[in-house]
């Protein structure tokens, strides 16, 4: 699915793709007309509204291409760079760019264009701008907290407004076809010089109108679709991604969850997928509870897809059956170095048990059931040994059945010996997906 | 023969729009990520910088992340993209007619005026663009077709400064 990975087609393929897509930018802005400073100025005199138009014709357009890419299966929005928010400097960036815009008349890209035709106040412009960035550069470090702040991160109006993409983009149409009406009014005013009486109110052709119900019918076909959920998405991911699951490439024996957990260089973070009751029962030390079901909501997902790339995420369940629909669910969404523990905590629990004062085997339970295999007498939490079994000793523990409760555990805490269990490593930490924008 | 050198004219904006778009929806397509100008002037300027005073590159941060030690700030996207649109529009305007030596102006200024005032505003431009993190390009047009909330603020924010401090410059371009 794509985006496609183009840095493994070579630096040469990779240039060309970006060249060959910067001509088509290049050729479409000059052929708009947007290498005309007059034209560009003229917008804001109200005579000439062809950069309000060929922008936000090109937003929407690409805006519906990109939505229903994604609805229908065809791109996958996880891999796909969106513009960080950081809302106060983007803001203060845009205003101050305003002033540039109006008394330079052109922006950045519309100024390279200009250039290229040898436009003389375009190549002034441009000279500018590089001077504007190294002053920029020069200058930011006295204001570095204002530049990082107000940091929202991947935000888009869809997570804003708590509406489906396909609303979202079919209000963002209907306010761009207002501005375009709005627009047409302006020019016919502001650069014919027409009286308001001889202006007609409704769309002059039949090309503007049948384009305004296209855009509309396209926004509702998004709309009537929907976003695939991440099941879905999961079955549209190619056979990369589908193969590991196959082949268990993603089961990981618990003692190399234990070893990962006494790297110092990895962070290991074991989301807990199980009732709360079984969590509260026994869980594998500093894992999280989460509710399945909430998973994919954005306050459980959006911080495991900040995670850094030396953070392996663990789902584990009492056998393996919903941690593995979850991993899947997990996946589809984008988030990386995910893995499954091999078994669950009944897997955990005959490789590190608990003293049987505490709990005794039940009837085992199928790797795929959701069952506890253990029967607890009462609720342990993470107090127990079991749970933290790369820490040989700690004083934290618990000592339950010690009627026998051994001198030790008043000195240097109460210690135990794990056997030493072989295992094939699986883990293989991955380097994020390196996305980036243009402007980046 | 003097006929047929007359530029022809701008395509319809509404067409230019949607061709703009198929461009930068093939860029998401492809690439993961969408259309830019500034990041590409920004390595351009690092990268000039580093062949003066590569001590003071290493030494600046914001610079540093660019090309600071053995980075190479001339193989980015952006700076291929860039080159890109320059012979894009360098081959539009030459099929058009439209390239040709020229300084365009407003009706009333000087050439002076005008010299000035387009380098004061590209600085202008280039110091809000870093700040913004993005240029109208690829903040506005890319953030804006991926729905970001931050690029949909800053679009809003670019129109409104140029349209509130038009009336003060009138005689800069009527």
């Amino acid at each position: 699915m794509a985006p496609f990975d183009i840095t493994a087609a070579g630096p040469i393929a990779s240039a060309l793709i970006f060249g060959l897509i910067g001509i088509g930018f290049g050729a479409v802005l000059e052929m708009g007309g947007f290498g005309d400073t007059r034209k560009l100025a003229a917008q804001f005199y109200l005579r000439d509204m062809t950069v309000l138009k060929v922008m936000f014709t090109g937003i929407i357009v690409a805006a519906i291409l990109v939505a229903g890419a994604t609805a229908f299966g065809l791109l996958d929005m996880n891999r796909v760079w969106i513009n960080p928010t950081y809302l106060w400097p983007g803001i203060v960036g845009g205003l101050i760019m305003g002033v540039g815009f109006i008394l330079g008349g052109f922006c950045p890209g519309t100024s390279v264009v200009a250039a290229s035709t040898l436009k003389i106040d375009g190549m002034l412009f441009l000279a500018g701008v590089l001077g504007g960035v190294w002053l920029f550069g020069e200058t930011v470090g006295s204001f570095e907290l204002f530049f990082i702040s107000s940091n929202m991160g991947r935000f888009t109006l869809a997570e804003w407004l708590g509406a489906p993409v396909g609303v979202v983009l079919l209000l963002a149409v209907l306010l761009v076809l207002v501005m375009f009406w709005a627009a047409e009014l302006a020019e016919r005013y502001f650069g014919e010089k027409k009286a308001w009486a001889e202006i007609p109110l409704r769309p002059t052709s039949l090309g503007k109108a049948g384009g305004a119900a296209a855009l509309v019918l396209a926004a509702l076909i998004v709309v009537m679709h929907g976003q695939p959920t991440p099941a879905q998405k999961f079955e549209l991911l190619g056979e990369a991604v589908k193969k590991p699951v196959a082949e268990r490439a993603i089961f990981v024996h618990p003692a190399e969850v234990v070893a990962l957990r006494q790297d110092l260089n990895i962070r290991v973070a074991v989301l807990d997928l199980r009732d709360e009751h079984d969590f509260n029962l026994f869980h594998v030390g500093g894992s999280r509870h989460v509710d399945p079901a909430a998973l994919t909501q954005p306050e459980v997902l959006k911080p495991l897809l900040a995670e850094p790339a030396s953070t392996v995420t663990f789902l584990v369940a009492n056998g393996e059956g919903p941690a593995l629909a979850a991993w899947k669910a997990l996946k589809a969404s984008g988030v990386q170095n995910l893995y499954v523990v091999e078994g669950g905590v009944n897997r955990w629990l005959e490789l590190y048990p608990v003293d049987a004062c505490v709990a005794i085997p039940g009837q085992p339970a199928a790797a795929d059931a959701d069952r506890l295999a253990w029967h607890f007498a009462f609720a342990t939490g993470s107090s127990l040994p079991s749970a933290w079994p790369e820490l040989t000793a700690s004083r934290a523990f618990r000592t339950p059945c010690a009627a026998s409760a051994s001198e030790e555990s008043h000195h240097g805490g109460h210690g135990i010996t794990w056997p030493e269990y072989q295992f094939a490593r699986k883990v293989k930490l991955q380097v994020k997906a390196a996305v980036k924008g243009g402007c980046g | 023969m003097a006929a047929t050198k007359e530029p022809r004219p701008y395509v319809n904006p509404y067409l230019a729009g949607t061709l703009l778009g198929v461009v930068l929806f093939l860029s998401f397509y492809v690439t993961g990520g969408g259309l830019g100008a500034s990041g590409a002037l920004s390595h351009i300027q690092t990268g000039v910088l580093d062949w003066f005073a590569p001590a003071h590159v290493d030494r600046t941060a914001y610079f540093a992340d660019i090309a600071g030690g053995e980075r190479n700030p001339w193989t980015s996207s952006g700076v291929y993209m860039l080159v890109g649109t320059i012979v894009g529009g360098f081959a539009s305007g030459l099929y058009n007619r439209r390239v040709r030596l020229e300084l365009r102006k407003g009706p009333n200024v000087t050439i002076t005026t005008r010299v000035v005032f387009a380098l004061l505003g590209g600085i202008i431009m280039g110091y809000g663009a870093r700040l913004a993190r993005g240029c109208t390009s690829g903040q506005a047009l890319s953030g804006g077709a991926v729905l970001s909330v931050g690029s949909w603020a800053f679009a809003f924010a670019v129109f409104a400064s140029a349209y509130a401090l038009a009336w003060f410059v009138r005689r800069l371009w009527n």
